[in-house]
Parts: structure tokens; C-alpha cells; sequence
């Protein structure tokens, strides 16, 4: 856009000072956004760093969260976070996937547009509905008729009882994960849906000529053409749950330390931060909890440059 | 069994399992919308909009927390939509190709989808602890760190639709560059902006996370901006978490009321980004 083939000194516009203001307004705007996100780099370093200093490594493998004591290890938050966010792209991914296939292949052409905005329309909902709906609606349905059933018939001893062992109230990081999956999906599905409308006709075509099924197109031709793009589109899915934070502070259940199963209640990084901030005891608290916040940081942006960079090799 | 029939097989087991992906992401969105219906409509009475929060058990409305709303809404858009535009018109018309213009889209790119909490404590560690003190200003700059991303995007990709034909003509003229810009490319793509806009606005104005640690919420009716003010999505948390009866009635009002909102802005915007591509 750039390009244009007007040598810019040769000509003297009569208002050379709008000009030069304009573009330095508009270069200083671009500027404030990597202030933005550098200013949130640096905060949190600053903010979190007597935390570090003081519990040093054993604050990423210690699972004791006390306040009273002021011992901080965030082994808990953390390895809850990895676990929901893996779960929720287990489940979506599969869904997204078949969602954008059904849209781009099978659905008639006039209800695929409705559907579509139907389902992009989820990615709409504020997530605090979503925390809500799983707490009062999804959750008391889970526990009554999945998690109830299962930890009855389940032999004492036995793995699924090690696995689905809990308070059976479906505030667990299994329904967390649940509804995370909900929430990731139609970001997933748009962006998997526009990457096979890339895939050219004759190459589809082609295929088709071959005699192939449509599966077989799928498998075997259209993912394979985009593939980078659907690891960049699973790790946009995967840096969307990791810092979610409202819907999962309603019903992951809250509780620190180590998960023991499935059905377990645990914590989040973003949903500790949002449940204790603002009632931080004391500045090593506060200080803990900014430092959750930089790990986060940390893996959501290395998460999420992966994402962009491998999707930007997609883009026409 | 026969190849030909295991292949067939094989693609109608696969058909059928995107028709039931699609089917059960259909499901969940009519679910939701419809607790949100049984269980809020009842509440939807006038003195919702006219009252403010009452203690539990006694009668009252959401007015603080939806004039908060606006007015951190309001404010943060403003700031978004300023940035924002100049950004995004930065990226596309004059530095976007060069190595900082590729650094400042990558940077938008991750800022876009930044865990908003992460914002909240910016925003906390930048505006709150320093002046010691929660604000609906801290909150709606926290709002408008979320939605400048949004505008700066969809800023540049509406302004590289136009066609270059319509800068040279302005420029032949005799127009300066931000002369074209303002005056011509800006007028070209207006519906586009708009779109923008309303992206932005309809993600921010369910946003919870920053506003907990930034404008923190408030109980009374207050429009003072350098004072904790309420808002929707923070007092639905606060009400749907508690103990009261009364107060989760309200708190599935409120949300009632914001998926409307968040809905139709989402919808009002589709329709204009529509009638732009066409």
C-alpha cells in the first residue's frame, strides 16, 4: 500500500505541518500499543519479582499456598491451568474440525452462512455467561447425571476410581474444561473454516476425479495443504483457554494445591489472580500473585507467537 | 469387507460426525441462551434500569452498574477508536511494510488475544497502586487496551481494501498524503471503521476480568471517574456468587441484559461489514 510511485520530497504541499503531524500522530499510536504490551511485561516483572526472589525455583514446584504463613509455590495454578487447557482443546478440537468441514463441504450452501454466524455467535457471549450457565445449569446437571453414576459403579481401588474420585457438586476441572472447550470452539472453527476455503478448487477437484470419497479428500488432501495453518490455529485455540479467566474462577471449584483427578476442584493462575487480588493479605501476596501473572504471560505469548507466526505463512 | 463398501462406509461415519459436531455446538448455544431466557426474563422489570442495587433482601435494580458500564464503555471506546485508527492507518498507509510496521502488527496480533486478566494487573501496577486508589478511569483504560487491538486490525485490513487508484486521484490534485487520507481514504472506508468499532465495544463491554482490580465496583449510584465505580459484569459476579436468592435473580437479569447487548452489537456489525465487502 505503501508503493506509491510519487518521489514524497519533490512536491512542497501548502500544509507540509499537517502533514508531518499527522504521520507522527499516527506513528505514535502505533508506538503506544508496543508500549502497551511492553508496559505489561515490565509491570509484571517489577510487581512480581520479590516473589521470585524469595521462594526462587521452588516457587514453580512447590504446591503449598499459604497466606498466613506467606509460602508461595504456584505448582498448583499452574499445572491446572496446563491440565484444563489440554482437556478443552481435546474436546474442541475434534468439534471445531467437523464444524469447518461440515460448512465448507457437506452443508447446502443457503443454511451455511446462518449456521456459521450461529456458531460464531458463541464466540460472542461474554465469558461471565458462560461461568454462570456452567455453575447453575451445566455443573448440578454433571454431577447428577455423569459424575454421580460413575463414582458409584466405580470399584474402590481401581483406576477410575483414582481418576473420578471428588466431591460430586461438578465444580471440578473436568466441567471447567468442558465449558472451556465451548468457549474455544467457534474461534477455532472460524479460523479452520477460512483456511480450507484457501485450498484451490482443482486441487480439490482433482481429487474428486481420482475417485476419492470426501473423506479421503479431507484427510488426505485439504488438511495436509493447510497443516501448518492447523497447528497455528490449535495453538490460537490453546493460548484462548490458558488465560481465560471468569467462566473458570465460577466452577474449576477454586481450591489450591494439587489436583488428585479428573473430578477434582483445582485453580487456574487467571482465576486465583481474579479471586484474590483485590483481598491480597499482605505485599508478598500481592507479589506472588503478579508473579502468576508474568507465567502466564510467558506461556500464553510464547503460545500465541507460535500461533500468529504459522498462520501468517497461510494468509493469501 | 468389500473395499469399495468399507470406503463408503467410512466417509458416511465421517459426514455424520461433522453433522453431529455442528449439531452439538448449535445445542449448547440454544441451551445457554435459553437459561439465560427462562431464568432472567422474570426479573426484566423497570425498576431494573431505574434502582440501584439494593441490600439482599430488599427490592432494587442494576442502574449503578449499567450507567458504570456505559460510562467506562464510553470512555474506553473513545480512547481505543482514536489509537486505534491512527494505528491501524499507520500500518497501512505509511510504515506497514518496514520492519517496525511487521513488529507492531505481530505485537497487535498477540496483544489481541492477551489473557485480559494480565491486563487488568497492568493496569493495576500503572494507574491503581500508584495513586492509591481504584478508578473508573484506571477501568476504562484497562477497557481500552483490550479494544484498540481490535480497531487497529480491522482499521488496516478495511483501509488496504481501498483501491490505490483513489489515492493517486487525490494526490494528483494536488492533496497531501494525510490530506488523501483524511479527507478521502477515511471517507471511503467509514463503514468499515464503524465495524471496527462495534467489535471492539461488543468484546469489551462483557469484559470482568480488568475491571475486579481496576474500577473494583461500587454499591452506590456514583459518575465520578476517579472514584471505584460499578459495572454490569463485576456486579453479576459479585450477585451470582453470593448467597442470596434475590441477588442471583439479578445477577441472571444482568447477564440477560448484556448477552442481549453484546449480541446485537455483534450482529448489528456483521450486517455493516457485509454490505462493505460487497
Amino acid at each position: 500500500m505503501t508503493a506509491l510511485a510519487v518521489s514524497e520530497t519533490s512536491i512542497k504541499p501548502r500544509n507540509a505541518w499537517g502533514e508531518t503531524l499527522f504521520r507522527a500522530a499516527c506513528f505514535s499510536a502505533a508506538t503506544l500499543l508496543m508500549a502497551a504490551l511492553a508496559g505489561v511485561v515490565i509491570s509484571l516483572v517489577i510487581g512480581g519479582w520479590p516473589a521470585f526472589k524469595t521462594f526462587g525455583f521452588g516457587f514453580f514446584t512447590s504446591s503449598e499456598w499459604n497466606p498466613v504463613t506467606e509460602v508461595y509455590g504456584a505448582a498448583g495454578p499452574i499445572v491446572g491451568t496446563l491440565i484444563t487447557a489440554f482437556l478443552s482443546l481435546v474436546v474442541a478440537l475434534p468439534l471445531a474440525l467437523g464444524v469447518a468441514v461440515f460448512l465448507v463441504e457437506f452443508c447446502p450452501k443457503p443454511i451455511a452462512n446462518p449456521i456459521g454466524v450461529a456458531v460464531e455467535l458463541l464466540a460472542g457471549i461474554p465469558s461471565i455467561v458462560y461461568g454462570m450457565w456452567g455453575l447453575f445449569v451445566f455443573a448440578p446437571w454433571f454431577a447428577q447425571h455423569v459424575q454421580l453414576p460413575l463414582v458409584m459403579n466405580a470399584e474402590p481401588g481401581s483406576w477410575m476410581d483414582k481418576l473420578f474420585s471428588g466431591v460430586p457438586n461438578g465444580a471440578n476441572i473436568f466441567t471447567a474444561s468442558m465449558i472451556l472447550a465451548i468457549m474455544i470452539l467457534p474461534y477455532m472453527s472460524a479460523v479452520f473454516r477460512e483456511l480450507f476455503m484457501t485450498v484451490p478448487a482443482q486441487v480439490r477437484e482433482a481429487a474428486y476425479g481420482l475417485g476419492c470419497t470426501p473423506f479421503e479428500v479431507i484427510r488426505s488432501i485439504i488438511v495436509p495443504y493447510v497443516s501448518k495453518g492447523v497447528i497455528g490455529v490449535i495453538m490460537l485455540g490453546l493460548g484462548r483457554a490458558l488465560g481465560e479467566t471468569m467462566a473458570v474462577t465460577f466452577i474449576i471449584g477454586n481450591a489450591h494445591g494439587f489436583p488428585h483427578s479428573i473430578f477434582d476442584s483445582g485453580s487456574t493462575i487467571a482465576s486465583t489472580i481474579a479471586n484474590e487480588f483485590t483481598e491480597a493479605t499482605g505485599e508478598m501476596h500481592t507479589a506472588a500473585l503478579v508473579a502468576l501473572g508474568l507465567v502466564l504471560f510467558l506461556i500464553t505469548f510464547a503460545v500465541l507467537a507460535v500461533a500468529r507466526l504459522l498462520l501468517r505463512g497461510q494468509k493469501h | 469387507m468389500d473395499r469399495a463398501l468399507f470406503r463408503r462406509v467410512t466417509n458416511g461415519i465421517f459426514v455424520g460426525a461433522c453433522g453431529l459436531a455442528t449439531l452439538i455446538a448449535l445445542t449448547a448455544l440454544v441451551l445457554i441462551l435459553w437459561s439465560l431466557i427462562t431464568k432472567g426474563i422474570g426479573g426484566l422489570e423497570l425498576k431494573v434500569f431505574t434502582e440501584s442495587q439494593p441490600a439482599p433482601g430488599s427490592e432494587g435494580g442494576l442502574a449503578n452498574a449499567i450507567v458504570g458500564s456505559i460510562l467506562m464503555c464510553g470512555l474506553g471506546m473513545v480512547i481505543a477508536l482514536v489509537v486505534g485508527i491512527l494505528a491501524g492507518t499507520w500500518l497501512a498507509e505509511y510504515g506497514g511494510q518496514t520492519t517496525y510496521g511487521h513488529v507492531v502488527r505481530f505485537l497487535n496480533d498477540v496483544l489481541l488475544s492477551a489473557p485480559s486478566i494480565l491486563v487488568g494487573l497492568f493496569v493495576y501496577e500503572l494507574l491503581v497502586a500508584p495513586f492509591h486508589g481504584f478508578s473508573a478511569y484506571a477501568g476504562a483504560v484497562a477497557l481500552a487496551i483490550l479494544a484498540t487491538p481490535i480497531v487497529t486490525r480491522t482499521t488496516e485490513d478495511i483501509l488496504a481494501l481501498q483501491p490505490n487508484a483513489l489515492r493517486e486521484a487525490g494526490m494528483a490534485l494536488g492533496a497531501s498524503r494525510a490530506f488523501v487520507i483524511r479527507s478521502i481514504i477515511w471517507k471511503a472506508a467509514r463503514t468499515g471503521l464503524v465495524t471496527g468499532g462495534l467489535l471492539g465495544f461488543a468484546r469489551i463491554s462483557g469484559e470482568t476480568a480488568p475491571l475486579l482490580f481496576t474500577s473494583l465496583g461500587n454499591q452506590f449510584m456514583n459518575t465520578h471517574m476517579s472514584q471505584p465505580m460499578a459495572s454490569l459484569p463485576t456486579t453479576i459476579f459479585q450477585f451470582a456468587l453470593s448467597a442470596y436468592d434475590d441477588w442471583q435473580r439479578l445477577a441472571w437479569v444482568g447477564a440477560l441484559l448484556i448477552a442481549i447487548a453484546v449480541l446485537s452489537i455483534n450482529i448489528i456489525g456483521r450486517i455493516l461489514a457485509r454490505e462493505t465487502h460487497r
